[in-house]
């Protein structure tokens, strides 16, 4: 069994609303830079990158993070994904660090993620984009601006398809 | 592809596509080293034992740099200043370091094979940093990490490895590892220093260094060990350089932008000038950066990877 919960057009409204609420907290596109999570965050990051330079005129420096150094169950021996490349050609001293991912599940990512951008230098904040929220907080991260929040089992998987990598845009709950 | 050896000790055991996933890891590793902030939490916990019974500068720094930018505890155990002296065998010292907590054992020694006596008997990660005469794996890793980073494709090179093929295991290891990614191998050098049964491995032998360099993508200048003057196997060093050194003039005949590679440390003067060491073909210092993230790499990936021998 499967719901689809965001179909192309509610994911495009989403990114277009939080492109918006950027802008206005941030005051402008002048001092934030936008950083995708490998790797589906990075296409969410894209698109409001795009989004942000339509409304704006300035288009924001676009990083990509690989957080698996970060990670911290290394002595779990799962399955472990290889180490991909983190591409961050810019500076976050002093700037609005606009953090994607496609999904907020336990936090350990977005913590990771934290981690590994405060070794890049001291931003003056980072802030939080996630297309869903499902549930199931292990550590103290909110979303600073969130696509749809979703309540879910913790059997479940949530998939996100996006153009970029699966031809279509589409958020669905799969029973496990 | 998910890294399954709890060890890495020579190229002949890895597949070319455990190669790959190696030099792609190493890959995101250079990112680290280009940071500010050269250092990742990832075997934070981790103990990692540097057991070098040889004299080694480069390789230990190496290793010991690439552990320390990956967050491990570091220890470096020189044999001369410790227990071996007084008679305590490899294998006792081993297992003292990893009744200590050691969970990976960087081990180099004079004997070849030294490495696997520790992988079958400990429960530790080994990696081989040196075995006598047979393998050095993480410098062929670091020479096809180079390769690959300029010419992109190590398929279909001709590469070319001048010197003392039979006492080196920075030859015996890069054989193996360019012949597996699809390069042509030549070797080159006295018959005196050339392996009996070396046409077995799938290489073309030369005697005249000339002939070898016609067309060559990449160059490997062996270093002429000092201590094996006198010992029947090249009348001189001069006589040597004559025949086998590098020059200017001799490095014209391989490709345009051929790569001019050396393990270190260079004999300058001996098996090249010291202006071929200095040119723009030499990459002989970014071979030395480079060793780094792929160290990194090999760490990462035998910490990380499974149970498996």
């Amino acid at each position: 069994m499967s719901k689809i919960i965001m179909d192309s057009q509610t994911v495009d409204r989403a990114i277009s609303r939080i492109s918006n609420q950027i802008l206005e907290r941030n005051k402008g596109a002048a001092e934030i830079v936008v950083i995708g999570i490998r790797t589906r965050g990075i296409h969410i990051a894209e698109r409001i990158v795009d989004r942000i330079e339509k409304l704006e005129g300035i288009r924001p420096p676009l990083g990509t993070l690989d957080i698996t150094l970060y990670r911290d169950d290394f002595r779990r021996k799962s399955e472990w994904p290889s180490v991909q490349k983190t591409h961050i050609p810019f500076s976050v001293e002093d700037k609005n660090v606009i953090l994607v991912d496609d999904v907020i599940y336990t936090g350990r990512t977005t913590r990771a993620a934290i981690e590994a951008i405060m070794d890049y230098g001291r931003p003056a904040s980072i802030q939080l984009v996630a297309l869903v929220d499902r549930g199931h907080r292990e550590l103290p991260i909110q979303a600073d601006y969130l696509g749809i929040k979703v309540m879910t089992q913790k059997t479940e998987e949530v998939k996100v398809l996006l153009k970029e990598t699966d031809g279509r845009d589409e958020v669905v709950v799969v029973e496990g | 592809m998910v890294f399954q050896r709890k060890h890495i000790l020579g190229l002949e055991d890895l597949t070319a596509e455990e190669i790959s996933l190696i030099l792609d890891t190493a890959e995101s590793m250079k990112e680290v080293s280009l940071r500010d902030v050269k250092k990742v939490p990832a075997l934070k916990g981790v103990t990692v034992v540097n057991l070098f019974f040889e004299p080694s500068t480069r390789t230990r720094s190496s290793f010991e740099i690439a552990e320390k930018r990956l967050s491990a505890d570091v220890l470096n155990f020189t044999p001369t200043q410790s227990s071996v002296v007084k008679g305590e065998t490899l294998l006792d010292t081993a297992r003292n370091l990893e009744a200590m907590g050691a969970t990976v054992i960087v081990i180099r020694h004079s004997m070849s094979g030294a490495p696997w006596l520790l992988a079958r008997e400990l429960d530790s990660s080994i990696i081989n940093a040196g075995d006598g005469s047979h393998e050095h794996p993480s410098q062929a890793l670091l020479d096809l990490f180079t390769v690959r980073e300029v010419k992109r494709e190590i398929q279909g090179l001709k590469v070319v490895i001048v010197g003392d093929i039979l006492h080196s295991r920075v030859a015996r290891s890069n054989i193996w590892g360019f012949i597996k990614l699809g390069a042509e191998v030549r070797l080159v050098g006295p018959p005196t220093m050339m392996p009996q049964d070396v046409e077995k491995m799938d290489v073309k032998v030369y005697y005249n260094l000339e002939e070898t360099l016609k067309g060559a993508d990449v160059v490997i200048m062996l270093r002429i060990q000092m201590e094996r003057q006198g010992s029947g196997l090249f009348p001189s060093l001069r006589e040597y350089s004559r025949f086998y050194g590098l020059t200017r003039e001799r490095l014209k005949l391989a490709k345009e932008d051929v790569m001019l590679m050396h393990p270190g440390p260079i004999n300058r003067g001996v098996e090249l000038s010291s202006e071929v060491a200095d040119d723009v073909h030499s990459v002989i210092l970014d071979q030395v950066s480079n060793g780094i993230s792929v160290r990194m790499a090999m760490l990462y990936l035998v910490a990380s990877g499974g149970g498996n021998a």
